[in-house]
């Protein structure tokens, strides 16, 4: 049972890890266009950045 | 011609009119700083990836545009590019390679934007996932057998998950139970809030005395599905609103006001009461006004449903939202902004739409039904328990706040929500915008459709209908004069004679009467009845005359909308009775009803009429759909059970419908119907699947043999096959 003392804490912080992406994700806009995101890897322009940021109002 | 950009932005230098003097200085200095403006054009039609490279690609060919951003989900597409590029031209541009586009106005636009509230409920959302997903996973230990000492200290790891989470997801529950209990109201919220900060202080006292039972894992997937469901709502009704504010800014208001002769162009805002505007051909009337100079022909059809242009010159008056056809107009600004007859007729619709706002939505009489039974359950269990084990509070709370984890609406929360978030999706791609929230279920309710004629049905622009049978001379000579011209009649002659044109010399356009020119020295006209010196015939046309010869009228009919025939076979399947209400004139309009086959019209209705004839359909206990875009239709728009408008409709009509095609095309009606239709249906589907669920779980409960697992597994279990079940609309 001496794993848990590992594992456990081990779990935790990769999940807090991937809630830290989330709210990184979210603070720079990136589900401001989810529909468009899914067509654009179809296309065949060299589109190697993402949206330009709205003005923060 | 100057451009003067809004000064709403900088309210503060508009405010002192001894300002209006000092800017001059300022706006040469605005004028220097070269900054890139940004333009941002409505795409009603872009769907796919070749749509975004497409008009990325064009537009950025353009000369002058720095970068071009489509927004698929949004519909939109956002310009960064040198200041004198306007959105027209980009429009321009984008029909050139096939894409309808309106231009946006940014700032109207700027709240959509930062929706800063729906980011906040996805962040809790996001966090309630977070917490919840590592909860489980410390639970599904607890389930399995862990035991006394480990599992203590799972259930206080999963407390200092919990606790804070729900504290900072319950938020926007708490906040708004609060409010309803201020007023005295019990809201769906209150049993919400109740079960969250029950579930939690029970779980942290059972967890401090080492309780077999702690229900953490239920408060915290609580707040998630709930917040879920909290947020598809609030996206809906954000897109509902975006779409709003896109239909207010479709139509960029300004005005050409002709100052010692100079033009500016200028928010009608600033137009004020007897300045002089000028309005040229194929432009929209502004303001109210009275005609000082020019002479034209003005369409009113969208303010009287008429198809046949009125004549226009000196002395007379004109009404905003008519437009311009031939000559250019100056006119004596007689009401503009609120006071303009456009104006007012908006006015009159938000009384019909107060009525209609008291509609009870499947999810309020849920609600209302819903609270107070969970209250009144939850109260009895702890009442019961008390009595039954003779005081033993803990027990009796515990079995409380059992039955309220277990009975709190998880799937109802979600029920209403996602069937609407996959209904307005579905229909959104479809180029249809539902611009109210329960404007879906009231077009599920509807039997009777009420169409206008003019502009809605058919596009309002003319197609020759007799060239068949006027001979090739005649025609030859018609097209010659039409190319001369802008005036709809003549550009749909010149569009559609395919004979070579007469070589016609001299050609003059008279505004307001017609084209004139010399045919081998001999004088020819084509227009007005009057002035080519004819009887005019009652329908719409127009004549030509050449010397020597009977002059021949060339009649028109409208065009139809493309799909209209298609809405009107797909309403009819589904077995709504179909009527055309129309402000023209009955030819016209008996000749219309019998190419698209409807047998119920009225013709020559007054704005006052149509508004009537839907009232009265509505007295005879029918749910009435009235499609309409005129300024004569607003009242029978708002007055109906539920409306819709072409996006190209006047504002005022637009304002006043629920629901806006956003594409030329209207076969979108009917499987806008089809589609409320269903996703009334599944709403009612959710409802019955979470009742199911309750009726399995809460005797559980309330007999104290509810486990927390039993209650994650009857809250995940329903609000997944509620949000599955939604998905399933075609």
């Amino acid at each position: 049972m001496q794993i848990l003392a590992i594992l456990i804490p081990v779990s935790l912080f990769l999940g807090f890890v991937g809630l830290v992406a989330f709210v990184w994700a979210m603070r720079t806009r990136q589900f401001e266009d989810p529909q468009g995101d899914a067509s654009r890897i179809l296309t065949t322009d060299y589109d190697d950045k993402p949206a330009q940021s709205a003005p923060d109002a | 011609m100057t451009y003067e950009a809004s000064d709403e932005g900088r309210g503060g230098l508009a405010a002192c009119p001894a300002c209006v003097a000092v800017p001059a200085a300022e706006r040469l200095a605005e004028l220097r700083r070269i900054e890139p403006s940004r333009l941002m054009l409505s795409l009603p039609s872009a769907y796919c990836a070749a749509c975004i490279s497409t008009v990325e690609g064009a537009l950025k060919t353009h000369p002058g545009v720095r970068s071009a951003r489509v927004n698929l989900t949004l519909k939109r597409v956002s310009v960064e590019a040198e200041p004198d590029i306007t959105a027209a031209d980009l429009a321009h541009v984008l029909e050139g390679v096939g894409y309808e586009a309106h231009e946006l106005d940014p700032g109207m636009l700027s709240m959509t934007e930062t929706d800063r509230q729906g980011r906040e409920l996805l962040m809790r959302l996001g966090v309630a996932f977070f917490s919840m997903m590592n909860i489980m996973l410390l639970s599904v230990a607890v389930w399995s057998g862990a035991e006394a000492a480990t599992r203590d200290m799972f259930h206080w790891i999963s407390a200092m998950i919990a606790i804070p989470t729900v504290i900072f997801c319950g938020q926007p529950f708490f906040k708004s139970a609060w409010a309803a209990l201020r007023v005295g109201r019990l809201g769906m919220d209150v049993p919400i809030s109740l079960a969250l900060i029950l579930a939690s202080s029970i779980s942290l006292y059972e967890t401090m005395h080492s309780g077999e039972k702690a229900y953490f894992d239920a408060a915290v997937m609580l707040s998630f599905f709930l917040l879920l469901g909290r947020y598809l709502d609030h996206r809906s009704r954000a897109l509902a609103r975006s779409a709003a504010e896109e239909l207010a800014a479709l139509e960029v208001p300004r005005a050409i006001v002709l100052e010692d002769g100079i033009e500016h162009l200028r928010p009608i805002a600033q137009v004020a009461k007897g300045d002089l505007v000028l309005v040229r051909p194929g432009g929209r009337m502004p303001v109210d006004g009275v005609v000082v100079e020019g002479s034209s022909e003005v369409d009113r059809g969208l303010l009287t449903g008429e198809s046949l242009p009125v004549f226009a010159g000196p002395g007379l008056a004109v009404s905003a939202g008519e437009v311009n056809l031939t000559g250019p107009l100056t006119l004596r600004v007689s009401a503009a902004g609120r006071d303009s007859s456009l104006h007012r007729m908006a006015d009159l619709v938000a009384v019909a739409e107060s009525a209609r706002n008291k509609y009870t939505t499947l999810a309020e009489r849920a609600a209302r039904f819903y609270s107070p039974m969970v209250h009144i359950l939850s109260f009895s269990a702890f009442g019961f328990w008390m009595w039954k084990t003779g005081g033993d509070v803990r027990f009796a709370i515990n079995i409380s706040a059992a039955v309220l984890i277990i009975t709190c609406p998880c799937a109802l929360g979600l029920a209403v929500p996602a069937v609407v978030t996959a209904a307005s999706g579905k229909l959104f791609r479809k180029g249809v915008l539902i611009k109210n929230g329960t404007a879906l279920e009231r077009l599920a309710e509807v039997d009777v459709v009420v169409f206008d004629k003019t502009g809605t049905l058919t596009l309002g622009t003319p197609e020759p209908s007799n060239l068949d049978s006027i001979v090739e001379q005649f025609q030859s000579v018609a097209l010659a004069l039409a190319k001369a011209s802008s005036h709809p009649l003549a550009m749909a002659l010149a569009g559609r004679i395919h004979t070579a044109p007469a070589e016609v010399t001299d050609l003059r356009e008279v505004p307001g009467y017609g084209i004139e020119g010399c045919l081998n020295g001999a004088k020819v006209r084509l227009g007005r009845a009057a002035w080519v010196g004819v009887e005019s015939v009652p329908e719409t046309a127009t004549y030509l005359s050449v010397v020597g010869q009977t002059p021949v009228a060339f009649t028109f009919t409208d065009t139809i909308r493309p799909g209209a025939e298609a809405a009107i076979a797909g309403l009819r399947a589904q077995g709504k009775a179909i009527k055309l209400v129309s402000g023209d004139n009955e030819a016209a309009v008996s000749a219309f009803a019998a190419r698209v086959g409807i047998a119920d019209w009225v013709a020559g209705a007054l704005p006052a009429e149509k508004a009537a004839l839907v009232r009265a359909l509505a007295d005879q206990g029918h749910k009435v759909l009235m499609v309409g875009d005129g300024l004569n239709d607003t009242g029978a728009l708002a007055g109906a059970h539920v409306s819709i408008s072409p996006a190209q409709a006047l504002d005022a009509a637009r304002v006043a419908s629920d629901i806006v095609l956003l594409g030329r095309d209207l076969s979108a009606i009917a499987d806008a119907t089809r589609i409320a239709k269903q996703a009334t249906k599944r709403m009612v589907e959710n409802f019955e699947i979470s009742a199911a669920y309750n009726v399995i779980a809460v005797p559980l409960a309330l007999m104290g043999a509810a486990t927390p697992l039993a209650a994650a597994l009857a809250m995940s279990l329903s609000s997944i096959s509620v949000s599955l079940n939604a998905l399933r609309l075609k």
